[in-house]
């Protein structure tokens, strides 16, 4: 971390985009993880993403867990707010956010002990629910804030920086997510950021529960030989399945590709996205195929990335419940409120 | 003849019955209670059910009573005993002088009976197997050939029940006919072979007037309609799940847009209660009125939640429809028995705004109150029902709303008073009653926002953990605790004719035991104010009634006494001063309880009668 204030000013020709807001509008404090965390450089997608998608930015609710990763969104769209929630628990906080207000982008930061040890069950329900949100969970397989215990995500006969090797299972939040219906699932790498930022930019263009799984090597922890989580290890180790350009509905097409190697998706919000395949067996449609393309892999010891699974045209949790157009928040007593009249009514049928 | 004098009474009994769980008797039992209340008698039932869905055994208690008593009596004059499991402790439960009326088709020996009661033999069995033929039939119409024969035995008018039929299947009309037929199979059955009517009669009278006859569970839901609560999150518990229940029943009918069909509502059945209150806390800092309903283990389950809630103030409704604890306990018997672990609900200082409605009424009052204390303090607001009020059927005033009331949302910043440069500090006391001003998400391009947590932060909410930011902000809120004093509900005081030196302090289901026994203590010869506290934190009269009597009894159903603890602790009153009446079997308290209780305390404190009645 730095101890160094931010500036404030920018240089005057930084570039802006269609809502005249620069990259530091996305900004938010100073990082107070450590020098060189992986978890900065997603912070730094993030601030990307928004930048390029030209969301305003006091339209997003972060809400986040406890731990390393729960701390981020502070660091990240000042202009937003924020929530700092309990343990496991920004799943559930999060869905309850976007009931009571279906307009704002609602974006989960999590990590892996806070999804995948204690939050388990929270991260299950929110993906099987559909709720509207990109789910974030930057996963370093361990506990950075109290000094490096293992967590769910962290692989069998892998070392921790003590020296002790995990005996327990790994528990893999990508073929968990396909499996509990999320309509738009990804792996990245924090270390990637050409394939960090489009992915983040169409989950949020993508309605529906959006899950990305972002591996965030620990500097501190977890980034030793013997760590199946530490950069060398991730780079050695990363089969891509593909590259992705989001082109927002608003943006042409400019990109030139190889003909026969891209995959165009159109989604909900009528972005995008062009896919440059890797592996040419490969189906983003076919939710059984990718857990199956997972564990072939995983067995081998490989760590897929990219785009995994996209439904195109996924209901999410306002559709299954047909709520109102209007947020429920901004109803007031003339919409919610049945009166005396109907009150009258209701006595009479209980005498 | 019976040993003892066969009881005689008009309108004042209690009819109990003796089913088996999942037997169908339920629908034809509340029948029965509908036409005493139609009757113009004020009717007090009570479903008395086992954890099970069928097959064991549960009892439905009806207490008739002119003079109005809504609370439980306690003793049985007229068993209909239609459980063989329970029989024998069925029939030790009726009051010297009382009826049986049991199934005679297969004869018992004498010696499973009592002198000193009238038995009434009906081979219901025998008739059932006689007028039909299918196995489901012959259960269900057994129940309402038993009504039949109640309607001959107590004198009621026939055509009271008919009319019940008529409306309970409304829509399936072919169901009313063989109701009506089975109630007058029953009903002539008794009339060609018993004597009727029994000594327990009921006749026409005008004391129901204008009420309602309504579950706690339904009035509390109801509340939350009117209160304008739009997202619910809750999970399966008794006794609670009624109340989410009874909110989407109501929702679909009251909250559903006419031209695009779509819902001004969302309910959500969560996995778990952890995830039920972060689902309200989540909607609550969004700026949606939210709750969730549950029960003592639910509360249990959802401490680290309330304690965020209350530490980042985050407005929330919690309905706790209190049951026998601890653990699973007695999870179909009711108590008062969640107060201190609502009152102090999560780890480190917290307390938290309670609320006590005695009735459905009040559950429906309070239920809608709850939403703008909740966005007034922004904190956890607990309306604390129990069993006995949310799962039965209560006689009480029809519900009310006034249609000029708007709703209170409580501090909140708009975008206007942002863009017009007012200061804007998440946790600053600008009034000086402890409660900050807050922004919804969204609000504002550039102010505004801020970051909520469960960590300290000081009052423009940035992260500190400087000692004195900490305190500062616990002081305020205990300075936000001290505001909702004048804003709940206050205690209601009503003193005896005379002066006296005994209080007694009662609240939620207890009211309408309470209100019999006091006529009964009065009687014994004792005379003592009554103050129905209605809410936590206590108004200041809680203090002033305690310090103008020598003693006060607190009368409480748990074990511990837990409302007189949150007295001696948060007033600062010496305990010796207060003494507990305490009951916690499970089964809601009688006035009878209360008088012997008070009236023997005084008597061994060797008080001197102010009035002896002789």
């Amino acid at each position: 971390m730095t101890y160094l204030a931010k500036p404030k000013f920018h240089h005057p020709a930084l570039p802006k985009n269609a809502l005249g807001y620069t990259h530091r509008d996305y900004e938010g404090a100073v990082s107070t993880l450590c020098a060189g965390c992986g978890h900065d450089s997603i912070t730094g997608a993030i601030i990307q993403a928004c930048f390029e998608l030209s969301i305003e930015p006091h339209r997003v609710a972060k809400i986040s867990g406890i731990g390393c990763s729960s701390k981020t969104p502070t660091y990240f769209l000042g202009n937003s707010h924020g929530f700092n929630s309990v343990h496991g628990r920004m799943p559930s906080v999060l869905t309850g956010a976007n009931l009571a207000n279906r307009d704002l982008i609602y974006l989960g930061v999590s990590g892996d002990g806070d999804s995948a040890s204690i939050g388990l069950g929270q991260f299950a329900h929110c993906l099987r629910r559909g709720v509207n949100m990109v789910y974030v969970v930057e996963n370093n397989g361990v506990y950075g804030l109290t000094k490096g215990q293992f967590s769910a995500t962290a692989d069998r006969g892998s070392k921790s920086k003590r020296g002790v090797i995990n005996t327990d299972n790994s528990i893999d939040l990508v073929a968990m997510a396909l499996q509990l219906g999320a309509s738009f699932v990804a792996r990245s790498f924090s270390g990637d950021k050409q394939q960090l930022v489009p992915i983040i930019t169409a989950a949020i263009a993508h309605k529906g529960a959006a899950f990305i799984d972002v591996i965030s090597p620990c500097v501190a922890f977890n980034n030793h030989a013997g760590s199946t989580k530490s950069f060398d290890f991730v780079r050695e180790h990363n089969e891509s399945v593909n590259r992705l350009d989001f082109i927002s509905s608003r943006m042409p097409i400019e990109v030139k590709y190889e003909p026969g190697t891209i995959e165009v998706v159109e989604q909900h919000d009528g972005s995008k996205l062009a896919l440059r395949k890797l592996a040419a067996d490969y189906d983003i449609h076919d939710r059984t195929a990718a857990l199956g393309f997972l564990q072939h892999h995983a067995a081998k010891g490989q760590i897929v990335t990219g785009l995994l699974y996209v439904e195109d045209e996924a209901e999410d949790l306002h559709g299954h419940l047909r709520t109102v157009d209007a947020p429920l928040n901004a109803l007031s007593e003339k919409e919610l409120c049945p009166g005396q009249a109907m009150l009258d009514n209701f006595n009479a049928s209980l005498r | 003849m019976p040993t003892a004098n066969p009881i005689s009474s008009v309108n004042d009994f209690v009819v109990r019955f003796a089913n088996v769980n999942g037997s169908g008797s339920a629908s034809a039992n509340e029948m029965f209670a509908r036409a005493v209340m139609r009757m113009g008698i004020p009717v007090a039932p009570r479903n008395i059910f086992p954890s099970n869905i069928q097959g064991l055994p549960t009892w439905y208690e009806v207490r008739v009573s002119e003079a109005g008593h809504l609370g439980a009596r306690g003793g049985t004059d007229l068993m209909v005993a239609m459980n063989p499991q329970t029989f024998d402790k069925d029939i030790a439960g009726i009051e010297p002088g009382g009826y049986l009326l049991y199934d005679s088709t297969k004869p018992l020996p004498a010696s499973k009976f009592r002198p000193d009661i009238t038995v009434i033999g009906i081979p219901l069995t025998a008739i059932c197997n006689r007028e039909y033929t299918d196995p489901r039939q012959r259960q269900l119409f057994k129940n309402i050939i038993y009504i039949g024969a109640l309607t001959a035995l107590l004198d009621m008018d026939a055509k009271v029940v008919e009319q019940l039929i008529g409306e309970q299947y409304k829509g399936k009309d072919k169901l009313i006919e063989p109701n009506v037929k089975a109630l007058h199979i029953g009903r002539d059955y008794a009339i060609l072979n018993l004597q009727c009517p029994i000594g327990l009669r009921l006749k026409k009278a005008d004391k129901v007037g204008d009420r309602i006859f309504i579950e706690g569970n339904s009035a509390a839901a109801l509340g939350a309609v009117y209160g304008g609560a739009t997202v619910c999150a809750w999970y399966p518990i008794t006794p609670s799940s009624s109340l989410a229940d009874a909110f989407t029943r109501h929702c679909a009918k009251l909250r559903v847009d006419p031209e695009t069909k779509k819902a001004k509502y969302a309910i959500i059945q969560a996995e778990d209660e952890l995830a039920s209150i972060g689902m309200v806390i989540g909607a609550g800092w969004n700026g949606a009125r939210a709750f969730t309903a549950t029960s003592g283990p639910g509360i249990s389950l959802m401490q680290e939640f309330i304690g965020l809630a209350y530490f980042a103030e985050i407005p929330a409704v919690l309905f706790d429809v209190q049951r026998a604890g601890p653990s699973t306990g007695m999870p179909t018997r009711t108590q008062q028995c969640d107060i201190l672990s609502c009152a102090y609900a999560s780890h480190g200082d917290t307390k938290h705004v309670l609320l006590f409605p005695e009735d459905p009424a009040e559950a429906f009052d309070f239920g809608a109150l709850a939403f703008d204390l909740a966005d007034r303090l922004q904190t956890p607001i607990f309306v604390m029902l129990d069993l006995d009020i949310g799962m039965n059927h209560r006689l009480c005033r029809p519900l009310a709303w006034d249609d000029f009331k708007k709703y209170d949302r409580g501090k909140v910043m708009t975008a206007e008073e942002l863009e017009a440069g007012k200061d804007f500090g998440r946790y600053l006391d600008v009034d000086g009653d402890g409660i900050p001003y807050r922004t919804y998400p969204g609000t504002h391009p550039s102010k505004g926002s801020f970051f909520t947590r469960g960590t300290s932060r000081d009052q423009y909410a940035k992260y500190t953990e400087e000692g004195g930011a900490y305190v500062d902000n616990m002081q305020r809120l205990l300075r936000k605790f001290d505001t909702a004093k004048d804003l709940v509900p206050r205690p209601l005081q009503a003193n005896a004719g005379k002066l006296t030196k005994y209080g007694v302090i009662y609240f939620g289901s207890t009211a309408p035991a309470m209100d019999e026994a006091i006529h009964m203590i009065e009687a014994r010869g004792h005379t003592l104010d009554r103050l129905r506290v209605r809410a936590f934190p206590f108004h200041s009269s809680v203090n002033s009634f305690v310090a103008g009597h020598d003693f006060v009894f607190v009368i409480e159903q748990n074990r511990d006494a837990q409302l007189r603890s949150l007295i001696v602790n948060e007033c600062g009153i010496d305990p010796v001063r207060l003494v507990p009446i305490l009951h916690y079997d499970g089964t809601p308290i009688t006035a009878r309880f209360i008088a012997k209780a008070i009236g023997d305390h005084l008597d061994k404190l060797k008080v001197k009668p102010m009035k002896v009645v002789s």
